[in-house]
């Protein structure tokens, strides 16, 4: 025996020391010294353990089995507590697992147990023998260790080669129950791995399903996880068998799996319900064991809600739940139990809505949030403005990350589905003022968005949202908070392009101009000078609009003359209007305009020179026509309005720029453009996508805000458009101009054109699409009758997105529950069945080479749905889906992705149908849709 | 099923790790960090569940040790509870009033204990008792296997001298 003590040598000094303690110094000590010393290490243990690690590495190769194991336990306790990875010593623990010393063989297989993973080991076939050799032991301490060991490496390998070892193990009646059940549990491994095996193991587990069992516990387990990750319904014809065991079993570990079963099996088969309604409800009034119970409110909830007295029973014990005042358990999974029933059934959450108001205050944050979790679910249109408001309060009062959940849900509430819930929108606006005022607030991105969202899509909201800006612009205290400069942003975009609606533009502008505006970043910098800009343009046309009016009042009617200007004016004298003429006239006199232009001029000349280009371009922009004032004679020596000047025409160019109002954009718009005349479709574009690599980002798509002329038209659009925004969102849609997707507020400068950006060349092209567009504009509408709810922009088709999605949700279940069906249904006829999913396969092939221009069609589905956010890569594929014929083949290389997708559910004989209607209707719909598109995608690619 | 079984010292030291689906060593340590800063952070009167990642992660505190488990979202959270709480009593019952050292000095021994009361991430053995019986069973295999290996070094020895 070669004597040698690890941690001490490795160089072979042998010891004399008596012999037990020479084993003992093989094995404990050197694992225990280790443990000691990294304890007691000073500077920590991180820098020991690569200087033990060398050392293991070095004994680890050593021929003495003791020493090897005394070194893989080392390499073990590492592993295991510092997360060291030990899968180079994986053939090390193989070395031992054959060793007759069952200390040296445990540890052995426990180390395997860490180091071999299913997806990294290549040695595990040289396992397989050994472990065959241990399942076939009669010694319970050998079968178990390689039972645990074959489910942890579960790989398909060892599974094919062992399935036989473990199906004799299960049903053999000379193991004992200790080593059967270890190989129950470890049979749904197999079955998992290698679906066709369910065959042979799924009738010895359910031989085991009956009450008194002794593998009952662990059949049970494994039914449940296949119920649960699987397709119920195949297990539906166990329904017997588990109600016999929900019956007459008493223990509760099992009850609990059978009632979890159930809970998934009921919805499918109604008739369920009535028979276990009945031993359920007594399990729940019987049973002190919580768990139980729990579980079988939950089985109520689930399984059948439509039961009235199982429904009253099990939430009369979730209120004992809900109420244990020392058991914040309970009281958690109470709240959350109550979150699967709300839907259909509010009365519940309804009759415990004082105990859920008081977890709001709870100490546990997780209670807290389940909590807020109900009530939002309680919020409808009737009641949103109290709970808001009564939230909005109690937000004041909470730690700051509460605070934030809260003020998260009601804006998540608020804005779901186009502000589906809001009615009074100048309550809502005022509340988001309110809102961010909240000291923990940094949801300022949110608020950001739905601010500038409203605007665009709620015309009516514009005067409220013009007045909550204000009050955010002109605080000082605001701008040093740096979680609300988005929401600034977002204030000083509205109080730009609704200056209108202001009753005191002078002041806005004074707030936009600020000193303290420097605190801010600069992309909101930038918003705020073009804000200026806008405010300063109003300011201008304003004092035109009104002196033009006075002068002509004595001969003409006022507004006629205003209205005809221009389009922020034509405004100023409808009833909406804060500001009526006589107030305007007040507020803008030539000396007021002189103070605003001089307060422009000082303010923004030291970002002339700014580094920001974003900023230093605007501020040079507003300059630029501050320069251009002074060459005007715009005045008269006495400070007088001086009719003959240019300023006329400057007015009305200025009126020109910002007379069109921006509106929300549908996703869709971009498939409704027709390619432009002359525009060449390359069709070698799509190698541009192999060039450029996956990861190319197509820069276009993060631009929101549609573009109409806003920049570049003065010259051609002066009139003003009063129809309402969705109206003018119809008539866009009709002539089909450029737009974008709407994926507006993802950051301050959003709202602006890019230098460079295409879509403007586009629009300068089709100077005919613009004028036909203006034409248009000028036709007499209808207004519309007002309602109780404004009217909130939005399209149709803006879900579309979402619909796809499921179709690539699939599991890979699909074998499985197929092999299951078999056993059930068919019995045990093994090869018919494996032979049967085999022709199922190949008729499935056959259906695909037929379908596989319906497949294209789906995968150009696909394409748009992705192609929404990746424009340039989707665009390029399309391209080559549009080209039919030669390329046909390459659709079916691509298809076969999708194929397999979509096709292992195919496989469910059940889900057959529907899935296959499916698919046509999307075809179909696909039809419709991509006529247009078709021709006109890659536009952007090429400009 | 349990994904895997942590147990955390209150200094955030790992004492033991189990894991029934597969993790990769990265991952491994990623969700140490992860769920030691969540859940050793949480004050002593609140509930026992945490969600994390789409699970739940169970865990309860006795001593100085946090005993976590990792569960499926629909599973029951109270009886991972009671799980929990018999893998504590066996652990007890075994070295006789369980401590921290015990489990570091025996580290393999609770893995041998962990294993007996679960398999595939599922209870195996809700009997205290027979754990216990099988715990001591593979015990005396040890011994015999020491005794006998010893002895024969002994013999070895003795001719040697």
């Amino acid at each position: 025996m070669a004597g040698v003590v690890p941690s001490a040598t490795a160089g072979g000094s042998s010891s004399n020391r008596s012999a037990s303690s020479l084993v003992d110094s093989l094995f404990q000590p050197s694992l225990d010294g280790m443990i000691k010393s990294l304890r007691s290490a000073p500077g920590g243990e991180s820098a020991l353990i690569p200087r033990f690690l060398s050392e293991i590495r070095r004994e680890i190769r050593s021929t003495d089995n003791d020493t090897k194991g005394a070194a893989l336990q080392k390499l073990t306790y590492l592993s295991s507590i510092y997360s060291i990875d030990m899968a180079w010593a994986a053939f090390h623990a193989l070395e031992l697992l054959p060793s007759p010393n069952p200390a040296l063989k445990r540890s052995a297989f426990l180390a395997a147990s860490l180091c071999f993973h299913p997806s990294s080991t290549d040695l595990l076939p040289l396992a397989t023998h050994q472990l065959r050799k241990d399942l076939q032991s009669p010694k319970f301490s050998f079968s178990v260790p390689a039972l645990h060991l074959l489910v942890l490496s579960s790989s398909s390998d060892l599974a094919l080669h062992l399935s036989d070892d473990l199906l004799s193990l299960l049903s053999s009646s000379h193991t004992t129950p200790h080593v059967r059940r270890c190989a129950a549990a470890a049979s749904l491994a197999i079955i998992r791995l290698v679906p066709n095996y369910a065959h042979g193991f799924l009738p010895k587990l359910i031989e085991v399903l009956g009450p008194s069992s002794p593998l009952l516990s662990a059949a049970a387990g494994v039914f449940c996880e296949l119920v649960s990750s699987g397709d119920p319904r195949a297990y539906l014809p166990l329904a017997p068998d588990f109600h016999r065991v929900l019956l007459e079993c008493r223990d509760n570990w099992v009850l609990i799996k059978i009632l979890k079963i159930f809970a998934r099996l009921t919805p499918l088969e109604p008739r369920l319900s009535r028979k276990l309604v009945d031993p359920i409800c007594d399990l729940m009034r019987r049973s002190s064991a919580k768990s139980l119970v729990f579980e079988c409110i939950r089985t109520v909830f689930f399984g059948f809600p439509e039961q009235e007295a199982a429904v009253r029973l099990a939430v009369e014990k979730l209120k004992e739940f809900v109420a244990a005042d020392d058991d914040s358990n309970l009281r958690y999974l109470g709240l959350q139990a109550m979150t699967i029933l709300r839907k259909d059934q509010s009365w519940v959450v309804e009759e415990n809505r004082e105990a859920i108001v008081k977890s709001l205050a709870d100490s546990d944050p997780n209670i807290r949030g389940e909590a807020l979790r109900l009530i939002m679910s309680m919020v409808f249109e009737n009641n949103i403005v109290d709970i808001s408001a009564v939230l909005v309060h109690y937000a004041l009062r909470s730690d700051p990350e509460f605070c934030n959940e809260i003020l998260e849900a009601i804006l998540f509430t608020c804005g779901r589905n186009f502000y589906e819930l809001v009615i009074d929108f100048d309550w809502y606006v005022s509340l988001l003022g309110e809102m961010v005022r909240n000291p923990h607030f940094i949801k300022g991105d949110e608020v950001e968005r739905q601010l500038i969202d409203i605007g665009l899509r709620v015309k009516d909201a514009r005067l409220e949202l013009v007045r909550v800006a204000r009050d955010l612009l002109i605080d000082p205290a605001l701008l040093g908070n740096n979680h609300l400069h988005r929401v600034l942003s977002a204030a000083a975009w509205i109080s730009g392009e609704y200056i209108k609606f202001s009753k005191n533009p002078l002041e806005i502008l004074e707030a936009l101009l600020q000193p303290r505006i420097s605190l801010l970043p600069s992309h909101v910098r930038a918003v705020y000078i073009q804000a200026v800009f806008k405010v300063m343009g109003f300011c201008i046309i304003s004092y035109v609009n009104v002196h033009i009016a006075s002068d002509s009042s004595h001969d003409v009617d006022k507004n006629a003359g205003s209205e005809s200007l221009d389009a922020f004016e034509g405004d100023t004298s409808k009833p909406n209007s804060p500001v009526g003429l006589s107030r305007m006239k007040e507020l803008l006199t030539s000396k007021s305009i002189t103070y605003i232009l001089n307060l422009i001029v000082t303010a923004l000349a030291p970002f002339s020179e700014c580094e920001e280009v974003e900023v230093q371009e605007r501020a040079c922009n507003v300059l630029g026509w501050i320069h251009m004032l002074d060459g005007v004679e715009w005045k008269t020596e006495d400070g007088e309005w001086s009719k003959d000047s240019k300023i006329m025409d400057i007015s009305k160019i200025m009126a020109g720029v910002f007379s069109e109002e921006l509106g929300p954009v549908s996703v869709n718009a971009q498939k409704r453009i027709p390619v432009p005349e002359g525009l060449e479709l390359k069709e070698n574009l799509s190698d541009l996508v192999l060039i450029l690599g996956k990861d190319y980002i197509p820069p276009l798509p993060t631009i929101s805000i549609s573009l109409q002329k806003p920049f570049h038209s003065e010259d051609k659009e002066t009139e003003l458009t009063t129809e309402s925004t969705s109206l003018l969102a119809e008539h866009r849609k009709r002539h089909g101009l450029y737009y974008l997707p709407t994926d507006k507020g993802e950051n301050g400068s959003n709202e602006y054109p890019r230098a460079n950006d295409s879509t403007l060349s586009v629009n300068l092209d089709n100077t005919e699409e613009l004028l036909k567009l203006t034409d248009q504009s000028l036709a007499p509408r209808k207004t519309k009758p007002s309602k109780a709810r404004p009217t909130v922009v939005k399209f149709n088709e803006d879900d579309d997105l979402t619909t796809y999605s499921r179709h690539l949700k699939e599991k890979k279940e699909g074998l499985l529950t197929g092999a299951v069906r078999d056993v059930l249904l068919f019995g045990e006829e093994k090869p018919s069945s494996s032979q049967k999913i085999l022709s199922e396969e190949s008729a499935e092939k056959m259906v695909l080479e037929i379908s596989a221009s319906s497949i294209a069609d789906s995968l150009h589905k696909e394409d748009f749905a992705v192609g929404e956010v990746e424009h340039k890569i989707s665009n390029s594929r399309k391209s080559k889906h549009h080209s039919h014929g030669k390329e046909r083949h390459r659709h079916h290389r691509k298809s076969e992705d999708i194929e397999d997708k979509i096709h292992s559910t195919t496989k469910r004989g059940s889900h057959h149908h529907g899935r296959h209607k499916h698919m046509q209707k999307g075809e179909s719909r696909n039809a419709l849709l991509d006529v247009a598109p078709h021709t006109q995608v890659v536009q952007d690619l090429l400009l | 099923m349990i994904h895997f079984v942590l147990l955390i010292s209150r200094q955030g030291k790992v004492r033991l790790t189990k894991w029934y689906s597969p993790y990769s060593q990265k991952e491994r340590s990623k969700v140490i960090r992860e769920l030691s800063g969540v859940i050793l952070t949480r004050g002593p009167k609140l509930c026992n569940f945490v969600e994390w990642r789409g699970f739940k992660v169970v865990y309860r505190r006795y001593a100085s040790l946090y005993f976590c488990m990792c569960i499926d979202a629909d599973d029951n959270e109270l009886e991972v509870l009671e799980i929990i709480h018999h893998f504590v009593e066996i652990l007890d019952r075994y070295f006789g009033s369980v401590c921290e050292l015990d489990l570091i000095f025996n580290f393999h021994k609770a893995y041998y204990i962990l294993d007996e009361i679960l398999i595939a991430g599922e209870l195996q053995e809700s009997s205290k008792k027979v754990v216990a019986r099988v715990i001591a069973a593979q015990d005396t295999l040890v011994e015999t296997a020491k005794e006998q290996a010893s002895s024969l070094s002994n013999m070895i020895a003795q001719a040697t001298k």
